[in-house]
């Protein structure tokens, strides 16, 4: 229920507002950094599209499971992955998530329930599907989140696990982060029905599409396919319509934007700003604890960057190490 | 007297060549060379080939190791005349500056590398070089192009000016042959000598380009000063038609290369660059047919189709022969056809004797013009 | 005058001449063109790194952006080449073939025997493969010894710009299906291309430097680092063959024996991981054909058996270098 903001206590919305601000300032400075020449390879950044994974995580404890996309580092913050370790990991150093060898397009931290961020379009579904039958089979109420973008909502590995999830009937939430391009294409062109509740419909389990940059109503809906999933309902597709500020990956010139419309976005779309002015208009929150927690934030993330900046590579005895277990 | 120190440097043989490996040096230190000696051996991209000494002098000194790979104009070794101290000489290779030798520098000292000269037949690529007053056109034969005169641009331009052309449906943009005959292209280099304005020019053809250089000194006398017809054709009947059928089939390097060893009467000489740049044109689109039309033109069921040696008596122009003793294209027997011509046969060289043997036969050349220029 | 094209100007080229000059020839992918439905400009990628740009607009709807979706395009693309069209699917990076594989490796590559000789499927998939991009685990892999397993497929690995145009027109005119493989850290390097339309026959390796002591013999982004060695290892007295494969199925295996009856060693060098490798692939035949004319034992220089590191630090040593593939060759040498 989007107007009834106050369902949620006020340590919560600090908390939602915490993770947020913290996504928004860790992309933010790799959007500096990646164009200082300080970040090698890809960088995917989710600034705002905050929301949805600050809204959803809230729901979720740290055995349930996510698996997330190659626009990872939201899903990451919002599940509990260290930020520093996440830093690191983006720079290569021997001091990130994976030691420096996954790299941004595949951080992880399973001790948090997140499997891994994604180079491989739609590859997180069939995943999420395992995890969720891993919950189902201990019954332990557990769910797992499958996070897709609108592009890899089209792979095949995508819609069999739609089919798999609700022939098993497994606790599992097919999150479509529908951001309006895959790249550069389009989803209104790329995507051939006409809502994603169709698709869901069409694969027998409930859909439902909600407003992204509405933290609210992604909690509220997220709250609710996730309350069924954990009651042995089954599965859910939930779609939440947003917008990314950034190109595709840094480097990209986005000219298949119409003109305007990034400074549009940030205006008019961002969620940040407009659960600000939400629960400070309802008097729910103080913006002077809103602005202690921006400092906070950005105080955070330097932190996260002069620790990364220091930190040492891995070196060549590294190289081998963890491809196995055991190989013997 | 104090001495003079003159650097040997790395050769630019061709406009194309920007460095080259030192394959062998043929002199020692100490050694004392005369103009004309051969002292290192090089390897282009294209060919490789002795470097003559252009001044005289004691070795003094080899900078270059063999192996090494240099750009043009860089230090190979030091020529000294009279007394010069190691320590000057030490001096001189530390300060030794390699020129610059990018494009834009060609232009300004050379003019631009490769023209082009709309004919009907299409867009011929050529290049001209030298200011001398008169005009050299250099014609090269089947499956060439002007690279094939590689060592003899350079050489002719020092009193002339050059222009080589590639003919219809040679060259890196090679264009359909309108008339695949001699007539035909005799035609074609005439009209490119209209559009590249050369007026009357000393005509030199190798091989099918003799063929064309003397089907156009008759037909077109007021265009031609004099002829050299290098290895040609159309002085007799026979050519080796297997060499030419190879040169169209074969696809691979190692088809190509024994072909292509034909060409040389050392067959060392045909090394890897030389093979791929011929490839390299054999594969662009149209050139099998163009050569195989070009083939049954002029050299029908393994004879050639165009055998005009009594032409040679009848030109206003002075004409030369130059054959390879060790020609295994055109046999060298075809020069007893010729007369009225100057005939040079040249020892220890094959069909490609411009190349095996530049300097002889540039002499050739540059003598025959100067007489024919009065 | 030189030519001088990048890789990836000379792979445009190669696909645009060949669509002018033939109209069964299509083209597609994801983001191939860019830009499809979306409200700015048209043709606004041209793939991720910009290698098809402006096709589209020359080519119009025959440049076909696709839905994410590479199990549907690519298998597309295959039925559409036993049907009449030639088409050429960008795959984008190599390490996608997992999701799209079937189509491949069971459907285009068995057709032809199958079916008894009765099909041709003439596709091209095209594909970024190759390590150095810091695009870790999952868009750095070369995976060649994969497809040159499977009977039925032709793999081509041009290693410079003249080579990518002339192989990948020949690529597009042979009516088996081709994985063409672009290094993506080949685009940028440039060499001299021909204006006009050429093909490179398959099967046909180049020696791309003559020696006489040892032969390399690599593909790819390794064969400037197998260049670099050699010069080094010339210094030192030491000449090698260096043999750039070019085209993986069919193999050159005739070039690669003769070289080594001559120099009696052989380095094998190759990007992809070392098991069943391009590198093993050429030991072996060379060990069974010619054993008696080898002089030492054969070494390969390849990555190690690890998925590729995203950390620079790691990456950089992962690729073969020139100091390692010098110090194989010297050790071939001392024995
Ligand atoms: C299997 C696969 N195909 C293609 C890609 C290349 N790729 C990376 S991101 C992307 C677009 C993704 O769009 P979408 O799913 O909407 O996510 P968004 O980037 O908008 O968050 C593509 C095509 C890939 N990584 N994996
Ligand atoms: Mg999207």
């Amino acid at each position: 229920m989007t107007d009834q903001p106050f369902s949620i206590d006020r340590d919560t919305l600090l908390d939602a507002y915490r993770t947020m601000k913290t996504i928004r300032e860790f992309e933010e400075r790799l959007h500096v950094d990646v164009a200082r020449g300080d970040i090698p390879g890809f960088v995917h950044l989710y600034a705002g599209e905050e929301a949805a994974a600050t809204a959803i995580m809230l729901h979720l404890g740290e055995s349930d499971r996510i698996a997330s996309t190659h626009r990872g580092h939201g899903h990451c913050i919002a599940k509990g992955v260290d930020v520093k370790e996440m830093m690191g990991e983006i720079r290569g150093k021997a001091s990130g998530a994976c030691k420096g060898k996954g790299g941004s397009m595949h951080i992880a931290d399973l001790s948090k329930g997140m499997m891994g961020a994604n180079g491989i379009l739609g590859a997180g579904a069939p995943l999420a599907c395992g995890a969720a039958l891993a919950a189902k089979r201990r019954g332990d109420g557990g769910v797992a989140i499958s996070f897709v973008g609108d592009g890899a909502s089209n792979q095949g590995m995508f819609l069999e696990s739609l089919n798999l999830a609700a022939v098993w009937n497994l606790p599992v939430i097919f999150v479509v982060e529908n951001n309006g391009y895959a790249e550069s294409t389009a989803m209104e062109w790329a995507v051939a029905c006409d809502s994603y509740v169709d698709r869901a419909s069409g694969f027998g389990m409930p859909g439902v599409t909600v407003d992204g940059t509405d933290f609210f109503a992604v909690y509220e809906a997220a709250g609710e396919v996730i309350r069924r999933a954990r009651e042995g309902g089954g599965p859910s597709l939930l779609e939440c319509k947003m917008y990314r500020f950034y190109g595709h990956f840094e480097g990209d010139a986005q000219t298949y934007r119409a003109e305007g419309e990034v400074e549009n976005l940030r205006e008019n779309h961002d969620c940040i700003k407009i659960f600000r002015a939400a629960v400070t208009g309802a008097g729910a929150v103080d913006p002077a604890d809103l602005n202690a927690i921006d400092a906070e934030a950005l105080a955070l993330i330097n932190e996260a960057v002069a620790h990364a900046a220091a930190a040492p590579m891995p070196g060549p005895e590294d190289l081998e190490t963890d491809v196995y277990i055991s190989y013997a | 007297m104090p001495g003079t120190i003159t650097p040997i440097v790395m050769p630019k043989w061709g406009l194309s060549m920007k460095e080259g490996t030192v394959t062998r040096w043929i002199v020692q230190e100490g050694d004392e060379i005369a103009v004309g000696n051969e002292i290192v051996e090089i390897e282009t991209e294209k060919i490789a080939s002795a470097l003559e000494a252009t001044d005289s002098g004691l070795l003094r000194r080899l900078v270059a190791e063999e192996g090494d790979l240099l750009p043009v104009k860089a230090l190979l070794g030091v020529l000294v005349e009279g007394e010069v101290s190691d320590d000057e000489i030490d001096a001189f290779v530390e300060g030794f500056v390699v020129p610059e030798d990018d494009d834009e520098d060609d232009e300004e000292e050379l003019g631009p590398a490769y023209l082009y000269a709309e004919t009907a037949a299409g867009r011929l690529r050529y290049t001209s070089q030298g200011e001398g007053a008169e005009t050299v056109l250099l014609v090269h034969g089947f499956g060439g192009d002007l690279d094939n005169w590689l060592f003899n641009i350079d050489a002719l331009a020092a009193e002339s000016t050059v222009v080589a052309l590639d003919l219809p449906g040679h060259g890196p943009s090679p264009t359909p042959i309108p008339d695949p005959s001699v007539p035909g292209l005799a035609n074609a280099v005439l009209e490119f000598m209209d559009a590249a304005d050369v007026g009357a020019a000393h005509l030199v053809g190798h091989s099918l380009g003799g063929a064309i250089a003397l089907a156009l000194a008759a037909s077109a006398p007021g265009r031609v000063r004099s002829v050299t017809l290098v290895c040609p054709a159309g002085l007799g009947p026979d050519i080796n038609r297997d060499y030419i059928d190879g040169f169209v089939s074969s696809a691979s390097r190692r088809q190509l290369k024994p072909v292509l060893e034909n060409l040389f009467a050392d067959a060392g000489l045909v090394n890897r660059s030389l093979v791929d740049g011929v490839l390299r044109y054999k594969r662009l689109d149209g050139v099998t047919e163009s050569l195989t039309a070009l083939a049954d033109g002029v050299f029908p069921g393994g004879a050639q189709s165009w055998v005009e040696p009594g032409l040679i008596a009848g030109l206003e122009a002075p004409a030369l022969v130059i054959f390879g003793a060790e020609d295994r294209i055109v046999p060298a027997s075809h020069a007893d056809a010729a007369s009225g011509a100057t005939v040079e046969i040249v020892d220890g060289a094959g069909h490609m004797v411009q190349m095996e043997a530049a300097p002889r036969v540039n002499s050739l050349i540059s003598a025959h013009i100067a007489r024919a220029a009065g | 005058m030189a030519r001088n094209l990048s890789m990836n100007e000379a792979v445009n080229e190669a696909l645009d001449q060949e669509m002018a000059r033939d109209p069964a020839v299509i083209v597609m992918g994801e983001d191939i063109s860019g830009g499809t439905g979306a409200p700015g400009e048209d043709d606004a990628w041209g793939g991720p790194l910009g290698v098809t740009k402006g096709l589209s607009v020359k080519h119009g709807d025959r440049v076909m952006d696709t839905p994410l979706s590479e199990s549907a395009f690519i298998g597309a693309a295959i039925g559409a080449a036993c049907s009449g069209l030639r088409p050429v699917a960008e795959l984008m990076f190599v390490d996608f073939m997992g999701v799209c594989f079937d189509e491949i490796f069971n459907q285009a590559a068995k057709f032809r025997y199958m079916f008894g000789g009765k099909a041709e499927t003439p596709v091209v998939i095209r594909c970024m493969a190759g390590a150095g991009f810091r695009a870790a685990a999952q868009h750095s892999q070369m995976l060649t010894p994969i497809f040159t397993h499977i009977p039925g497929l032709k793999v081509v690995f041009p290693s410079n710009a003249y080579d990518a145009k002339g192989l990948l027109i020949q690529s597009i005119r042979d009516n088996d299906p081709v994985i063409f493989f672009e290094h993506k850290n080949l685009y940028d390097t440039k060499t001299d291309v021909p204006e006009g339309l050429y093909t490179i026959p398959f099967a046909e390796a180049n020696v791309v430097r003559e020696g006489g002591d040892a032969t390399i013999v690599t593909y790819g982004q390794t064969v400037q680092r197998s260049l670099d060695a050699a010069s080094t290892l010339a210094k030192e007295g030491i000449e090698c063959d260096v043999i750039d494969l070019r085209t993986l199925s069919p193999i050159d295996m005739d070039t690669v024996l003769e070289s080594v009856e001559e120099t009696g060693r052989l380095v094998c060098v190759d990007e992809a991981n070392p098991r069943c490798s391009i590198a093993a692939d050429v030991s072996a035949t060379v060990t069974q054909e010619i054993f008696g004319s080898l002089k030492a034992g054969v070494r390969m220089v390849t990555a190690p058996h690890t998925p590729v590191p995203f950390s620079p630090a790691l990456e950089d040593i992962y690729i073969p270098g020139a100091d390692r593939i010098a110090s194989a060759v010297r050790q071939t040498v001392a024995n």
